[in-house]
């Protein structure tokens, strides 16, 4: 298995986290992963994105032009990384910002509400881990409970926000199995 | 051991940290503040000392003095902040001092771009500062690797008396990964003795870079060329992946050696024998990688570097002397290669050989 993936949105919605998190739980169950920020010098607001590799080997290169999966978090996201997925692969989309995917796109299109799912649970600061929940539902990389102790481990140290988050991790997870 | 994720420019801090770093004094720039980050965090949790000093040249002098006394010390920068402290290392390597500089290299020139790059090779290399010194090179192509590069830095730092230089790029310092750390070393005070105080017949220590007579200076110079070759035989590192039967070596170093193998990958697929060798130290440069390849079967060489122009051919071409044509393949300024730009340059070699 090499999984490789770009995470991108807005600064503020939780695209390192994602990215973070992805890693820290393949670690857990013991395949290598590597986790590559690209931020240059904007401020608050501006655009973030990060590249991640998740493989049961040794991971090679950090970038390649071709990827398996984008998760889009914005509509400039979307337009901007949408080619670089090749064909077979998966595109998954912030449904409450993102249009229709590009045209000629031959990756597969998935909407996910996100935002309007994290509202209902409760906080729109949980939007990117229902996003997490929904790429482990789509691409199967490990199994929940392993990517639940990474969310633990990770934002633990807030156990009101804890138990929203594990939600909208599951939650995530449904909602790809429902599409 | 436990495995933990962690960012490359954390893992070199806590890597020196856990090879008996006790000082760290630096000045900030990006891509490597978290270098000294994590070092005022964590320092003053073993009993050591971090310094944010007044500028990269007092940062530098500091670490001599700490040196001096014997504590095994460190300090970091980017290619520019690397050139200002340049005057200091030369001045470490003068007065026969330990410590470990880190160079998170930029993308140019002058102030340069704060991305990614290896436009620093000539400079670490071959000059890192005046009065025809050497240093130790390495230069990481994983995390993992700037971790046991940077134990090893501290090692030889201390065996040598001698600054000691890692050579990462912004890549290497902003990228996570899974790396196992070594066991936190005693860090007992290094035992130091210095070539200057025994010319002059002291028993005190005599830290210093000026020796006179003239023919202490040149007694000096001579034991320090026999220390270097001594290095060139003995303190060699590179890495070879699928040589044996490439009719195309790839010569890179750093992330760019890692991208390749991943180029590698791809053109293996289609049938094209490539292979790597990868300079592990860039001081002194594995030559003898190149010079045993059999020419009769590699019939191209290619410099993949993010450096334009590219810097490492010029050891390479030592090295292959002239037995089989050398091309490149480079990005600069902090634009990144994919494995994809690596494999069309193999590729379009691989056409032209027919």
């Amino acid at each position: 298995m090499e999984n490789r993936l770009i995470i991108a949105g807005f600064g503020g919605q939780g695209v390192m986290m994602m990215g973070q998190l992805l890693c820290a739980a393949a670690i857990g169950c013991s395949k290598e992963a590597l986790f590559l920020p690209h931020y240059g010098p904007e401020q608050r607001g501006g655009t973030a994105n990060c590249t991640v590799t998740l493989s049961d080997g040794a991971i090679g290169s950090p970038i390649v032009r071709q990827i398996d999966v984008l998760i889009a978090m914005n509509q400039p996201s979307l337009a901007k990384f949408a080619h670089r997925v090749r064909e077979g692969g998966v595109i998954l989309a912030n449904g409450d910002l993102c249009q229709a995917p590009p045209e000629g796109c031959a990756a597969r299109y998935v909407p996910i509400p996100v935002e309007t799912e994290a509202e209902r649970l409760g906080s729109p600061k949980v939007a990117n881990m229902v996003m997490l929940g929904a790429y482990n539902g789509i691409a199967k990389v490990f199994p929940r409970e392993e990517l639940l102790a990474a969310v633990e481990k990770k934002l633990g140290k807030k156990p009101q926000l804890l138990e929203m988050n594990r939600a909208a991790v599951c939650r995530g997870m449904e909602l790809a199995a429902l599409g | 051991m436990e495995r933990v994720f962690m960012k490359g420019n954390e893992a070199i801090a806590e890597a020196a940290v856990r090879a008996g770093c006790r000082f760290f004094a630096g000045y900030p720039i990006t891509p490597q503040n978290e270098i000294p980050e994590y070092m005022a965090r964590r320092l003053p949790e073993v009993s050591g000392h971090f310094v944010q000093g007044e500028s990269e040249i007092a940062s530098v002098n500091m670490v001599y003095g700490a040196a001096a006394a014997g504590v095994r010390a460190m300090t970091s920068s980017s290619s520019p902040g690397i050139s200002l402290k340049s005057e200091g290392i030369s001045y470490l390597a003068g007065a026969e001092l330990p410590a470990v500089i880190v160079n998170v290299t930029r993308g140019g020139p002058g102030l340069g771009s704060i991305q990614a790059a290896q436009m620093d090779y000539l400079q670490a290399a071959k000059a890192p500062g005046h009065g025809g010194f050497r240093m130790l090179v390495y230069a990481p192509a994983t995390v993992q690797e700037a971790v046991d590069c940077t134990g090893l830095a501290f090692r030889k730092a201390e065996e040598y008396q001698s600054p000691v230089l890692v050579c990462a790029d912004g890549c290497i310092g902003a990228m996570m990964e899974a790396v196992t750390l070594p066991e936190m070393k005693e860090a007992a005070p290094m035992k130091l003795r210095f070539f200057a105080a025994e010319a002059a017949g002291e028993k005190r220590l005599v830290v210093t870079s000026l020796l006179t007579p003239d023919e202490t200076q040149e007694e000096f110079n001579r034991q320090k060329a026999a220390l270097y070759e001594k290095w060139e035989r003995e303190e060699v590192l590179w890495e070879e992946y699928q040589v044996e039967d490439a009719q195309i070596v790839i010569a890179a170093y750093g992330v760019t050696a890692r991208i390749a193998k991943t180029a590698i990958a791809m053109v293996r697929k289609e049938g094209i024998r490539a292979g790597l060798i990868r300079p592990i130290t860039l001081y002194p440069f594995p030559y003898a990688a190149f010079d045993r390849l059999d020419y009769s079967r590699v019939r191209q060489v290619l410099c993949a570097e993010m450096s334009i122009p590219c810097q490492v051919i010029e050891d390479v071409r030592v090295g292959v002397a002239n037995r089989a044509p050398i091309s490149t393949v480079l990005h600069s300024g902090g634009v990144l290669f994919t494995a994809e730009d690596i494999a069309d340059g193999v590729r379009a070699l691989y056409r032209k050989e027919g």
